[in-house]
């Protein structure tokens, strides 16, 4: 590949056709971001993660599709299988909602949370529509993928593409991973694979996601608002103010209302 | 209906929030009411007046730590309020984000209730001050009330300004927790008048608010459990173990709701005394119901 160049948009197509359901890229997101995990949970299917947290930056759904009539095969939906990662979103809730202003866009377009300014408020995670970020309970501040800001710094590929043996996570120039996609997705449906659909390829959600998937059902399916429900938390802003100010403008008025009656009360003859 | 998806996930905000939303409605409300008593500058209100500005000020103390103990890194706290990103040191003020502006708004009012607060202690002759209450002139009490109207309410907005089921899908949060911290003030004012004979003639004030106040939060209650029903996440919140905090909220606007039926807007002096200390308990019980009922319904 050539080099990774600061001032470009970087990110990942996660084409989950191919995904084998392997988990390298879970693995060797945890080694190289020395993320200590948490005990193995029984899930469903192979799932023995859970979701994604502070602990877990990339992770390898699995829905189990298998129709009971025989299916053709080769075409990825039997099982369903998705790698899902931080969204790197264009228009990103985390960083619209972060106090602190600890969430910053990269010199590779990436959303990147800065440890050091993190202070552990949490209100990052009550914004993102996918569940992406948690609070680590050792640093006590939030966590999410960084795209491997520190191996973008040097020159690498981030570990979870690096690793992924079907080349399910491409790593690339966002602009060219979405030729590439676009390129997929027109062999796909030329085989009549007619359920793959690109989620996050063009502005509809957020703006585009800088790491965006080729899917072989529906986005809801996956954990992915539809582009009906993928929204900014500050749509809520003026409703939310109006109506306090609506109330304490009526708030006011009886209290005003209160202080007359209670005038006429105490002033009136018949109280004497 | 009942299409929104949602797959945000919960911030575990629990007991620390709850008790600040809590505080922040009461220390606001009791200040907004106090103005409204001294400003109508009859002496006879003035001693209510005072209660208000004496409770308004503990809650300001109290509720920076709550938030700060809830951050994960609590010595922290004041990057809320500089932006300490290598290269971009400043002021951070997110006029879009409601705990950007929340916390600046809670600076001011801390400061503002200091003020009338001690003033309060130097016009009942505790302290010797007399700076302060040059400063507590109608002027501060005016900007006080604003902001405390602001902290009472943008809580609401808080929690709307998210992707979380029911917060995000109602824009009545603010003005219902406000509406509610203005009712719960009115009774905590009549509690402690009971200690305080001489606080009495403004009582019956403080009634009737209680009584409008209680209305308009059944009026807020409405219309947020018509806009979850729109959204299909009425369930969450309204269902069970959830309902029983509701059995809580809605006997909370019973003594107000109740007044308003029987006597509707009069009540004589006699009130204050006639107000047990039973009913503002409930009422204040109502208040905190409120909150935990929709700030753990959607996380625990
Ligand atoms: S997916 Fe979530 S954490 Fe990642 S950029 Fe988007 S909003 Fe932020
Ligand atoms: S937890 Fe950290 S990153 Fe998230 S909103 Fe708060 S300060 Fe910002």
């Amino acid at each position: 590949m050539p080099h990774i160049t600061p001032g470009q948009a970087y990110g990942f197509f996660t084409d989950t056709s191919v995904c084998i359901g392997c988990k390298a890229c879970e693995v060797a997101c945890k080694q190289w971001n020395q993320l200590e995990g948490h005990a193995p949970s029984f899930l469903d299917g192979f799932d023995n993660t859970g979701r994604l947290d502070a602990e877990t930056w990339r992770h390898v759904q699995f829905h189990d599709n298998v129709p009971d009539e025989a299916v053709t095969p080769g075409n990825g939906a039997a099982w369903l299988m998705m790698s899902d990662v931080c969204k790197h979103c264009k228009q990103a809730s985390c960083m619209e909602v972060c106090p602190t202003n600890a969430i910053i866009r990269t010199e590779f377009d990436s959303v990147f949370i800065q440890p050091d300014v993190c202070n552990g408020c949490r209100n990052c995670i009550a914004a993102c529509p996918y569940d992406v970020i948690g609070a680590s309970e050792t640093t006590g501040i939030a966590q999410k993928c960084t795209l491997c800001y520190d191996r973008l710094q040097n020159d690498m590929t981030p570990a979870c593409a690096k690793a992924c043996p079907t080349e399910s996570i491409q790593f690339g120039p966002v602009s060219e991973l979405r030729q590439t996609a676009a390129k997929r997705l027109e062999i796909l449906r030329g085989q009549g694979v007619t359920q793959a659909r690109l989620y996050g390829h063009d502005e509809r959600v957020y703006g585009g996601l800088n790491a965006f998937f080729l899917l072989m059902d529906e986005p809801e399916r996956y954990g992915l608002p539809d582009e009906r429900n993928a929204v900014l938390p500050s749509r809520n802003n003026a409703g939310g103010y109006l109506t306090a100010a609506v109330t304490a403008v009526l708030g006011v008025l009886g209290g005003l209302v209160a202080l007359r009656r209670r005038k006429e009360k105490v002033e009136g003859p018949a109280d004497g | 209906m009942g299409d929104v998806q949602h797959f945000a996930g919960p911030p575990d905000w629990l007991w620390y929030i709850l008790f600040y939303f809590f505080l922040a409605g009461l220390s606001g409300g009791s200040y907004v009411l106090a103005t409204l008593l001294r400003l109508r500058d009859a002496p006879g209100d003035e001693p209510m007046a005072r209660i208000g500005y004496y409770i308004a000020f503990p809650p300001m103390l109290i509720a920076p730590l709550l938030l700060t103990l809830d951050l994960g890194q609590p010595m922290r706290f004041w990057h809320m309020l500089v932006n300490t990103t290598p290269g971009h040191l400043g002021v951070n003020f997110k006029y879009w984000t409601p705990m950007s502006v929340g916390i600046w708004a809670l600076t001011v009012f801390a400061a503002i209730t200091t003020v009338s607060f001690a003033a309060a202690l130097v016009r009942d002759g505790k302290l010797r001050i007399p700076l302060v209450v040059r400063l507590d002139g109608r002027v501060l009490n005016v900007a006080g009330s604003l902001f405390g109207l602001f902290v009472a309410g943008y809580t609401g907005v808080l929690l709307s300004v998210s992707n979380q089921p029911v917060w995000s899908d109602t824009f009545a949060l603010g003005g219902l927790f406000l509406a509610s911290g203005l009712a719960g003030s009115a009774a905590l004012m009549l509690l402690l008048a009971r200690y305080r004979p001489e606080a009495r003639p403004s009582a019956p004030m403080l009634s009737v608010s209680e009584r409008l106040y209680s209305l308009l939060e059944l009026a807020l209650i409405v219309v947020f459990a018509v806009t979850l029903i729109v959204a299909g996440t009425q369930e969450i919140v309204f269902g069970l173990p959830w309902s029983l905090l509701w059995v809580v909220v809605l006997a909370g606007l019973v003594p107000g709701l109740y007044g308003l039926a029987t006597e509707r807007l009069s009540a004589g002096p006699a009130v204050a005394v006639r107000y047990s200390v039973v009913l503002p308990l409930l009422v204040l019980a109502g208040v905190l119901a409120l909150r935990a009922a929709i700030i753990f319904s959607v996380q625990v």
